[in-house]
C-alpha cells in the first residue's frame, strides 16, 4: 500500500504571533516555521505503517513557496521515501489545496492518503474532507487509531462525547489527531538521509488548476482582551464573591 | 434566499447545539430550513419544528443516514442545496459539523467559512485563526455560502415555534464506510459544551485519581460539567472528550473552574469565553491568573476539599 501525506509549512506553534499593524495579516518575517504538528503524526503514522511492512511507500506533498521544501526534508527525516513539492508563492484555500492533491492523488494513486487534521494556522479543519469528496472516496477524520485490513481500513475517531470507531473501504482519506501517536525525533544520520532523497518540484501554474481565492480577508485584529481579576486570600472569601459579588452559585 | 441549517442528533435527541445554530442563521436575514436526516428520526423532526424561527424541517429517512457519516449526509445535502436553491448551509462546529460540513463545501465547489463567532451579514463573518490569537474578519461571494457555526458564539434559539415538517427523498447509499461501535462517555453530569458551570482539572492534580477524588465532588455539589486541559488527557488522568481548548471543545458557560491548569494559549482558547474564571493553582505566575476574575493561589489538595465543604 502506498501512503501519501500532505504537509503544511507553518508557523511554529510554539511562536507568539504578532498581527501587522494594517491588519493585513500576521506578521511571518524572521519568525521560526516548521511543519504543521498535525501532519507531523500524519507522516509518523504512515512511517510506522511502513515499518511494520503494511505500507510499501510513503510519498510527502508539500505546497507552498521555496521553503516548504524544508518541511518536505523534515518529512524525510522522520522516514518518508521522497517528495513532491508544488510550488506557488500564492496561498491557496483548502479547496484549491484538495483539487491540487486531487491532481497528485489521480497520478501517484495511493492506497491511503493521511492529512493533519487542520492546520495550526488558519484552523480551517477543511482539506482532508475536501479531498475526499472530490475524489468520491470516505473519510476517517480526528483518528487517534488506525488499523489496516485487506481492502478495508478501521479507524478510531475522537468524537465529542467520546469514540466512534469506522470502518472504511479502501482508498480513503485520514485525518490526524493528536493522540495518533508521538511523533519521532529525526536523528542526526537520518536528517542527512534526508537530504539525499528524491525531491520533486514543479510549479502549481503546470497542474492548470483554478487555485484563486474565493474569500477576501478584510481584517486580522487581537482579540478581545479578558482583565485580570483579583487574587482572593481564601476559599471562604471565594464562596463569598461567586455567591454575592458574581452571582454565579 | 434560504438557508439550510443542519441538525446535529442521535436519532432520538434533537442535539442543544441546533438551537444556537438557527440564532446564528436567523443573522443572515433568510427564510431557515432545518435538515433532519437520520432513521426514526421523527421525534427529532418535532423537536426542530418547534425551534423558533424555523420556516419548514426537511425530514429525510433511510437506513444509510442512521450512523450520520458524513459521504452519505455530504451527498444529500449537496442534492437537497442544487434542488431547493439554498444559499446558505450551516453546521455546527462540533466533531459532526466539521466531519461533514468541508465535504458538502466542496461538492458545491465553494469555499467554506469555518469555526464562524461572528456573523456580520450575508458573506461577512469573524472567525478565530492561529488558536484564537487572530480574529480574522473574512468576505465570501461564494453563491452558497457554507459555514460552520461555534454554538456558544450565539444564545440558544428559542422553542415556541410550530414549522411544518416535510419530507424528502434520500440520496443513493454509497456504502463507502459503516460505523463499527461508538464509545460515548455516560455521565450524569451535564454536557460539558452546554455546562453553566464548568469545573476542569490540569497537570497540576497528578493522577487520574486525584482527579476523581478532587474534582467529583465539587462537580457534583455545583452541578457542574467535567473538562480537562490537553496536558490531564494526554497523561491520561481522564478521556479525550474532556479537553478543553483549541484543539478540544470550546466552553463558555456561566462559570469556570480551573485546577491545577497552568493556562496555555491552547486551553484559554477553549474557555476564555466563561462569563466566570476562578482559577486555583500554586504557581503565582501562572498564566491562567491572567485571565481569571478570582485566583486563589495554593494547595489545590487542600483548598478543593475545602471549597466542595462550603459549598455544601
Amino acid at each position: 500500500m502506498k501512503i501519501l501525506v500532505p504537509v503544511k509549512r507553518v508557523i511554529d506553534y510554539n511562536v507568539k504571533v504578532r498581527i501587522k499593524s494594517d491588519g493585513s495579516g500576521v506578521d511571518l518575517n524572521n519568525v521560526k516555521m516548521a511543519i504543521n504538528p498535525f501532519d507531523e503524526i500524519s507522516v509518523e503514522e504512515a512511517v510506522r505503517l511502513k515499518e511494520a511492512g503494511v505500507a510499501t511507500e510513503v510519498v510527502v506533498v508539500s505546497i507552498g513557496s521555496r521553503a516548504s521544501q524544508e518541511v518536505l526534508r523534515a518529512a524525510l527525516a522522520i522516514g518518508a521515501d521522497r517528495a513532491i513539492h508544488l510550488q506557488t508563492d500564492q496561498e491557496l484555500e483548502p479547496l484549491a489545496v484538495a483539487k491540487c492533491l486531487q491532481r497528485v492523488v489521480e497520478e501517484e494513486r495511493p492506497q491511503l492518503v493521511i492529512c493533519g487534521k487542520q492546520a495550526i494556522d488558519d484552523d480551517c479543519n477543511q482539506t482532508g474532507q475536501m479531498l475526499a469528496a472530490l475524489l468520491g472516496w470516505p473519510q476517517g477524520t480526528f483518528a487517534s487509531g488506525i488499523a489496516p485490513q485487506g481492502d478495508l481500513l478501521s479507524v478510531t475517531r475522537e468524537i465529542d462525547g467520546g469514540l466512534e470507531t469506522l470502518e472504511l473501504k479502501l482508498p480513503a482519506v485520514v485525518t490526524s489527531d493528536l493522540r495518533l501517536n508521538e511523533p519521532r525525533y529525526a536523528s542526526l544520520p537520518n536528517i542527512m538521509k534526508a537530504k539525499k532523497k528524491p525531491l520533486d518540484s514543479r510549479p502549481v501554474a503546470e497542474l492548470g488548476i483554478d487555485v484563486a481565492p474565493r474569500l477576501n480577508a478584510v481584517n486580522h485584529a487581537a482579540p478581545a482582551a479578558r482583565q485580570a481579576g483579583i487574587k482572593v486570600a481564601d476559599v471562604a472569601e471565594l464562596v463569598e464573591k461567586l455567591r454575592h459579588e458574581a452571582r454565579v452559585i | 434566499m434560504k438557508t439550510l441549517v443542519i441538525a446535529e442528533h442521535d436519532n432520538q435527541q434533537l442535539g442543544a447545539v441546533t438551537l444556537n445554530l438557527v440564532q446564528a442563521a436567523s443573522r443572515l436575514g433568510a427564510e431557515i430550513d432545518v435538515l433532519v436526516a437520520g432513521e426514526g428520526c421523527q421525534s427529532v423532526a418535532e423537536q426542530a419544528a418547534r425551534i423558533s424561527g424555523v420556516h419548514q424541517v426537511v425530514k429525510v429517512e433511510a437506513g444509510h443516514y442512521a450512523g450520520q457519516l458524513a459521504e452519505e449526509l455530504a451527498l444529500l445535502v449537496e442534492t437537497i442545496v442544487r434542488q431547493d436553491g439554498y444559499q446558505a448551509v450551516l453546521a455546527p462546529s462540533s466533531t459532526f459539523g466539521k466531519n461533514l460540513s468541508p465535504r458538502v463545501a466542496a461538492l458545491l465547489d465553494v469555499a467554506q467559512v469555518s469555526d464562524v463567532i461572528d456573523i456580520k451579514g450575508v458573506g461577512s463573518y469573524v472567525r478565530p485563526i492561529y488558536a484564537g490569537n487572530v480574529m480574522l474578519t473574512v468576505e465570501s461571494a461564494e453563491p452558497v455560502q457554507v459555514l460552520t457555526v461555534r454554538p456558544t458564539a450565539f444564545d440558544a434559539a428559542g422553542q415556541d415555534g410550530s414549522a411544518a415538517i416535510v419530507e424528502a427523498p434520500a440520496a443513493p447509499a454509497l456504502g463507502l464506510s459503516s460505523v463499527v461501535r461508538r464509545e460515548l462517555s455516560t455521565s450524569d453530569r451535564p454536557e460539558l459544551g452546554a455546562a453553566s458551570i464548568v469545573v476542569s482539572g490540569g497537570r497540576g492534580l497528578g493522577s487520574g485519581e486525584n482527579y476523581h477524588a478532587l474534582l467529583d465532588p465539587l462537580a457534583d455539589t455545583l452541578g457542574a460539567a467535567q473538562g480537562a486541559s490537553r496536558a490531564a488527557v494526554d497523561a491520561g488522568f481522564v478521556p479525550n472528550d474532556y479537553q478543553v481548548g483549541q484543539t478540544g471543545k470550546i466552553v463558555a458557560p456561566e462559570l469556570y473552574i480551573a485546577v491545577g491548569i497552568s493556562g496555555a494559549i491552547q486551553h484559554l482558547a477553549g474557555m476564555s469565553d466563561s462569563k466566570v474564571i476562578v482559577a486555583i493553582n500554586k504557581d503565582p505566575d501562572a498564566p491562567i491568573f491572567q485571565v481569571a476574575d478570582y485566583g486563589l493561589e495554593g494547595d489545590l489538595f487542600e483548598l478543593v476539599p475545602e471549597l466542595t465543604r462550603k459549598l455544601n
